[in-house]
């Protein structure tokens, strides 16, 4: 569904990935934790070929067409209604016009935004934003989803929904990538667990049951250790 | 071919959406080309200069700096929340994705020379209307292919520190052929004289938009691709 073999990228002298090997299938969610500057957007970035690595290659079964992306940065046009950023987007993506109608519905209604609909990006709160966003990242029905710090700027019950919304998708068969440099934010989405420290992963297991303590112990001592 | 021309369209009608909703680059391309037209107008001397001579000069050069008011926003529209990886994300072909703002951009450019012919004929007393049909159809031919170069560095200069600067720097060298080219052709139709005495600026405005529509859209995947 979603692979990388011993990808390997630079920004000038400057190492951002080495030697990232790892293959996900349906349902699977891979959180990839590591510090600012780890490598992490850059990973994610090569996965949907928005960046040519330098060395090795990644890539998704479907290609981009099976990608759906939900960043801190919206992808949304701030002067454009709700609705008409999903529309947009979803031409792009060659959804059917009638399937547009009912997964603009289906994803608004579920996502709380079905009063918010016809209101410009630029009016809604941070929260009503990113959920604005995550309905764009899914109206084309994708079958993988990049998540780069999707939690960023959320309120405690924004989040939470943003996570009942992701267990959602993983649970429809959707294999997912998470980057997040908080360990508390992404461990209970995740079926397997990386962490990374410049450019390489330091360790990469399946959770295994293993809760957000644990694993915020583990974390420092990989990502200070290694 | 169709699938390229719809999602060609779809960029289009997103991006005449936003500017008409935002009014950003319209609105300063249009007072930019009022104020230059009103202090040319106040500041010649018709007795030293005849204004049949002067005006094609000033026409263009208007044309031509209005125009860059507006291709600068070509790109600054996809810089909000990161729209441009959304763009790059989706399942279109770069070409679409150039044809699309070039589409819009050539309507933003046609937008202010409509206008700010209507304010020419009210300032300098030049008789437009006699010409109006070769006089767009030469404009037409002079604008193509400097808004397709302008729109692939806009593309390139995007995300530099300075694009606003960068923009014009870059662009006025490739101004210059349709800029002469154009003058040229408008200061014998002015005269009154027939299409057959310029035919060789014309085939040069051809030559010029066929060369660069063409060298424009062959580059711009280059242009967005880290």
């Amino acid at each position: 569904m979603l692979w990388a073999r011993d990808l390997g990228h630079a920004f000038g002298a400057i190492p951002a990935l080495d030697g990232i090997t790892f293959s996900l299938e349906r349902g699977q969610t891979l959180a990839i934790f590591g510090p600012n500057g780890a490598g992490k957007t850059t990973l994610l970035r090569v996965i949907a070929g928005l960046i040519r690595p330098l060395r090795g290659a990644a890539g998704v079964d479907g290609g981009r067409r099976a990608i759906g992306w939900i960043g801190h940065q919206t992808q949304l046009y701030n002067h454009l209604s709700v609705r008409e950023n999903l529309r947009f987007w979803a031409s792009l993506y060659d959804v059917p016009d009638r399937d547009v109608a009912l997964r603009e519905v289906d994803l608004l209604r579920r996502l709380g935004l079905a009063r918010q609909a016809d209101r410009q990006v630029r009016t809604l709160s941070r929260g009503q934003t990113q959920r604005a966003a995550i309905a764009r990242a899914l109206m084309h029905d994708p079958d993988v989803l990049l998540l780069d710090e999707p939690f960023t700027g959320l309120d405690r019950l924004a989040a939470e929904e943003l996570r009942g919304l992701l267990g959602e998708q993983a649970a429809a068969g959707r294999a997912t990538v998470i980057v997040t440099h908080n360990v508390e934010e992404g461990t209970e989405l995740a079926t397997d667990i990386a962490f990374m420290r410049d450019g390489r992963f330091v360790a990469y297991a399946p959770r295994a049951g293993r809760d957000a303590v644990e694993l915020t112990a583990a974390y420092r001592t990989a990502v200070a250790g290694a | 071919m169709r699938d390229l021309l719809r999602h060609a369209w779809r960029v289009t009608r997103k991006d005449l959406r936003l500017e008409f909703r935002s009014r950003t680059a319209l609105t300063s391309a249009l007072v930019f080309t009022a104020l230059v037209l009103v202090v040319f107008e106040h500041g010649r001397d018709p007795t030293a200069v005849p204004t049949l001579n002067l005006a094609p000069s000033i026409l263009w050069v208007t044309f031509s700096f209005a125009s860059m008011l507006a291709l600068n926003r070509a790109f600054q529209a996809e810089l909000e929340n990161h729209a441009l990886d959304g763009l790059l994300l989706a399942p279109i072909s770069r070409t679409s994705l150039f044809w699309g703002k070039l589409g819009a951009n050539l309507v933003f450019v046609a937008l202010v020379q409509v206008t700010g012919m209507l304010l020419f004929m009210l300032f300098f007393n030049v008789p437009v209307w006699r010409v109006w049909a070769p006089l767009a159809a030469v404009t037409a031919l002079a604008t193509v292919g400097f808004i397709a170069v302008g729109t692939l560095f806009s593309a390139m200069v995007v995300r530099t520190r300075f694009a606003e600067l960068m923009l014009p720097v870059l662009l006025l060298p490739f101004l210059l052929p349709p800029l002469i080219a154009a003058v040229q052709v408008t200061v014998q139709l002015f005269a009154g004289r027939p299409l057959s005495e310029v035919a060789g600026w014309l085939r040069l405005l051809a030559a010029y938009d066929i060369c660069f529509v063409t060298l424009a859209t062959l580059l711009f995947p280059f242009t967005v691709t880290e």
